[in-house]
């Protein structure tokens, strides 16, 4: 009956299956080794020009060949694929939570992560700057200027993109930075407890004001671009220093201009090897060659000239024109940690989620 | 009663049996984990994630711009496929091997050409945004995209039923004096109403579990335009995989008792079909 | 009538008999012409739009998008893919239509809904049910970490979810089709002594070929153009597990949006062999 016909059918699917994995499997010859950096999105140009020094280098020191996959997506799904099994041998996020939560979640690499590489494993940094229409239009020089009436701003869901999260917390500290004056040491003063909970209402109502001035959520950072680019929502941007020159650079200077503010925050974008996937796979040497390589000067050079802020001085100092100088806090700083972070503002039924409660009971619903 | 009535066609057991083997390996088996997963929080955790505020503004959303979307397409689609069945003219045969094209294209492309076509400064967004007509970033944009994504179901399903309908039998209940109302509620809509149906339902399935298109167009604002699979992807971003399996199953189910009451109801119309031709 | 019905169409109209003309002529229009709106704001203008931003920088720049290696690899991939998935999901169609159409049991009604459900499920959740299977904490994944077999982030998981979520189309365009041509024929042809294959293949083969047709058709191009579910079992990485889909995106999120198009454009290719299927299907039924 149909019986025999199945059979071919299988037998043919069966082949072709092989064949392709086969076909696909084919990287690992002898003499050749492959890496896979799982990054997030904005580094893949940056990847892309590391890969290849860094091959080089390798090829002309350890007369072996290397080839570095590359896999880019939301920093968030990266490190879901890699809890789940992807054989990633380092790891590129936009966020030290999203590597936090492959060592607690998935057990992929050890706890100490962040202390193993120099400048919290982060080999290149980045702030959140404005990116605004050309000639400013609406005049909007620093954050005070984003919950004015009338000003649309776009940025990304800070529930699915680590970028957002970044906004969310610049915006954030902003308020706890004029209100506390600098001095970010009260923060843990118990004498001056009032005076942080005045500054941390402020702050809400802040960041609530703003979010309230949002028309559009995209879920990623590069959506939210070009959003504000292409469709022409929205009178200023919140991004990464980098996307925004690339975003300038790609898009037309002729039609957006950068507003750095006053104070912003140090994004710090971590990289780690993959403890349990190297040491199966027999590639930590090269693993870690290759993080560490990100420091080198040619490292840093092709950091900063694909616009994140180099950690080494000289190199900065070089591009001082392009990244301009202006006060910066980190997370740890301003916020503790990543965990409290997540627990206290993005968790389901945190404040953002709060704020969305205020910011949607009061206006229309459709 | 037995399990089936008797049949002189042979080839049953076999085909049963190896649909019912390719269903459980391929449907049923990952569908079990998606129960089992929702299974491993409580009773408490399960009715919390459900009832939460922003998840019910965000059944709303998509099961309404879902059910506006597959109406929209049952009105437009049938009358696409009443013309394209019964009208000549230039540029059929194009346009009928177009009205596939929403399944080919990925849904991010969909999407953002969407979006493209009726933002503001898009050609058509241009022309609505005067009228005080947002259609871009607006829960209408949910509405438009579900639309294009669900047309092929219907104008796909009710084609060759419309081929099917007897030009005869319109001609002959014409020369008796029935009105053209008449002849359309009498006769063409009874046979196209199974189709239609099947149509509508797929459409408005298809539609409420959409996701690629949706976030390009829709603004995804908590409690006004974000949808539920857009929660999914959020508690999925939190690492939160019992909340989004638990979100995944009562939409499953919904959609389920939905397909399912459409489907009884369409074995109902046939068996009454045959019983009244015997 | 100014702007009204040309000559010969008055004239078709005219032939047919008992009708009146002019009604007639008017519904044409306005239903042609409401097809015909409703269309372009929906479906042309988006696709306009994906071809005129794949063509903006020219011919040369839309060639230049399909010599990069990764578009090449993400192309053979979805093809791949459709190779292995449609037969499948076709056979598994044939088998289902003729166990639902051809024979009464109970649980008929259930058993359809069980395969229109793939239709149903979001494609975030349809690749999320394979990431809880064969995931490193799925409920294989331990076994399958053991012997070294990698599902998802892999081909076989884009496979496989390509296979769930294209998987109720050929059944359920064969379905009503087989149903309401009945049995009649071939329990003629079995009672004259034809065996199940031969009455399958030289009588209802030929009555349902094109139905069949256009289920794979159907098929085919959402096997093609998914991109939820096998988004979330890829792994992104780029030139091995990224489809064309995937790969649209990519090329979209770097900014490179005349190669994203032009690549999406190929996926509308499809629509020409639907064109010239169905014109084969017409040409042999006259």
């Amino acid at each position: 009956m149909i019986g025999p016909m199945i059979k071919k059918a299988k037998l043919l699917a069966g082949i072709g299956l092989l064949a392709m994995l086969a076909g696909c499997g084919g990287g690992d010859d002898a003499g050749r080794v492959t890496l896979l950096n799982v990054s997030y999105d904005p580094t893949r140009e940056l990847y892309r020009e590391i890969n290849e020094s860094f091959a080089q280098q390798w090829e002309k020191e350890h007369q072996q060949r290397v080839t570095i996959k590359q896999s880019h997506t939301g920093s968030g799904s990266q490190a879901r694929a890699v809890i789940d099994g992807l054989d990633a041998d380092v790891v590129t996020l936009a966020l030290a939570y999203d590597i936090d939560s492959i060592q607690t979640k998935g057990k992929r690499l050890g706890a100490n992560w962040q202390k193993r590489l120099p400048d919290n494993s982060s080999p290149y940094t980045s702030t959140i700057v404005f990116l605004v229409r050309e000639g400013n239009p609406k005049q909007i020089k620093d954050w005070p200027d984003l919950v004015r009436n009338g000003v649309a701003v776009v940025t990304p869901n800070p529930k699915t993109s680590g970028g957002a999260r970044w906004n969310y917390l610049a915006a954030w500290g902003s308020v706890l930075r004029t209100e506390l004056g600098g001095d970010w040491s009260k923060l843990d003063d118990p004498s001056a407890e009032q005076q942080v909970a005045a500054a941390e209402k402020k702050a809400e109502q802040y960041v609530s004001a703003l979010y309230k001035n949002v028309p559009v959520l995209d879920s990623g950072a590069r959506g939210a671009t070009n959003t504000f680019v292409q469709r022409e929502i929205g009178d200023v941007l919140l991004a990464w220093e980098n996307e925004a020159l690339l975003a300038i650079k790609e898009l037309g200077p002729d039609k957006v201009e950068i507003v750095v503010p006053s104070v912003s925050i140090l994004a710090e974008p971590p990289v780690a090897v993959v403890d349990t996937v190297v040491d199966r796979r027999g590639t930590r040497q090269i693993a870690e060659a290759y993080l560490k390589y990100l420091y080198t000067e040619p490292g840093q050079q092709a950091a900063a000239r694909h616009y994140f802020r180099p950690r080494n001085a000289a190199v900065l100092e070089q591009y001082k024109d392009q990244f301009p100088a202006l006060e910066l806090f980190t997370i740890n700083q301003v916020f503790e940690s990543w965990a409290t972070v997540h627990e206290r503002h993005f968790a389901d039924g945190a404040m953002f989620d709060r704020i969305y409660g205020m910011a949607s009971a009061g206006s229309d619903r459709r | 009663m037995t399990f089936r009535q008797p049949s002189i066609l042979p080839g049953f057991g076999l085909t049963l049996g190896f649909s019912t083997f390719f269903l459980c390996a391929i449907v049923l088996l990952p569908l079990a984990a998606l129960v089992m997963k929702t299974a491993t929080m409580g009773w408490d955790d399960f009715i919390r994630v459900l009832t939460d505020p922003r998840a019910v503004a965000s059944y709303r959303l998509s099961f309404g711009a879902s059910l506006l979307a597959a109406t929209l397409n049952s009105v437009f689609g049938f009358i696409i496929a009443w013309t394209l069945v019964r009208y000549e003219f230039p540029g059929r045969k194009l346009i009928d091997a177009l009205i596939d094209m929403p399944f080919a294209l990925p849904t991010a492309v969909s999407g953002i050409a969407l979006t493209a076509v009726f933002a503001e400064n898009g050609w058509i967004g241009q022309y609505l945004a005067p009228f005080g007509i947002k259609v871009a970033y607006t829960w209408i944009g949910v509405v438009v995209a579900l639309t294009l994504i669900g047309l092929p179901f219907v104008v796909r399903s009710v084609q060759p039923a419309i081929a099917e309908v007897q030009r005869d039998l319109e001609d002959a209940a014409e020369t008796l004096g029935a009105g053209r109302i008449t002849i359309f509620r009498r006769i063409v809509l009874p046979t196209v109403m199974p189709a239609l149906a099947t149509g509508f339902t797929l459409a408005f399935a298809r539609a409420v579990g959409e996701y690629g298109s949706v976030i390009f167009i829709a603004g995804n604002l908590p409690m006004r335009t974000e949808i539920t699979p857009l929660l999914i992807v959020i508690k999925l971003e939190q690492f939160d995989y019992a909340g989004a399996a638990a979100l995944g199953f009562i939409m499953l189910t919904m959609s389920f008792a939905m397909l399912l009451s459409i489907n009884l109801l369409q074995a109902w119309g046939r068996r009454r079909l045959v019983a009244a031709g015997r | 009538m100014a702007g009204g019905p040309s000559k010969e169409v008055l004239a078709e109209i005219a032939s047919r008999p008992g009708r009146d003309t002019v009604v007639s002529s008017i519904v044409k229009y306005v239903l042609v012409l409401t097809s015909l709106g409703f269309l372009a704001a929906l479906l042309f203008a988006p696709l306009a739009t994906v071809f005129i931003t794949a063509l903006s920088k020219g011919w040369e720049m839309y060639l230049e998008a399909f010599k990069d290696e990764d578009t090449l690899a993400a192309i053979r991939l979805t093809l791949t893919v459709a190779a292995i998935v449609v037969p499948m999901n076709t056979i598994f169609g044939i088998a289902a239509a003729w166990a639902i159409a051809k024979f009464e049991f109970r649980g008929k009604s259930f058993l359809i809904t069980l395969i229109d459900l793939p239709i149903a499920v979001s494609p975030v959740v349809s690749g999320l049910v394979y990431v809880l299977l064969f995931g490193a904490q799925g409920w294989f994944g331990l076994w399958l970490q053991e012997r070294d077999i990698s599902i998802i982030f892999a081909v076989p998981g884009i496979v496989l979810a390509t296979m769930f979520v294209t998987f109720p189309y050929v059944a359920r365009e064969l379905i009503p089709l087989m149903q309401q041509l009945g049995n009649d024929e071939e329990e003629a042809a079995i009672t004259l002594g034809a065996g199940g294959l031969m009455t399958f293949f030289h009588v209802t083969l030929p009555k349902i070929r094109w139905g069949l047709v256009y289920g794979v058709i159907l098929c085919n191009a959402r096997a093609m153009g998914e991109f939820g579910a096998v988004s979330v079992v890829s792994g992104h990485v780029r030139g091995l597990t990224t489809t064309m889909p995937l790969h649209v995106e990519i090329l979209y999120q770097e900014y490179n949006f005349v190669a994203a198009f032009a690549v999406a454009s190929l996926l509308t290719l499809l629509a020409v062999l639907t064109l010239v299927i169905k014109s084969l299907v017409e040409l042999k039924r006259k």
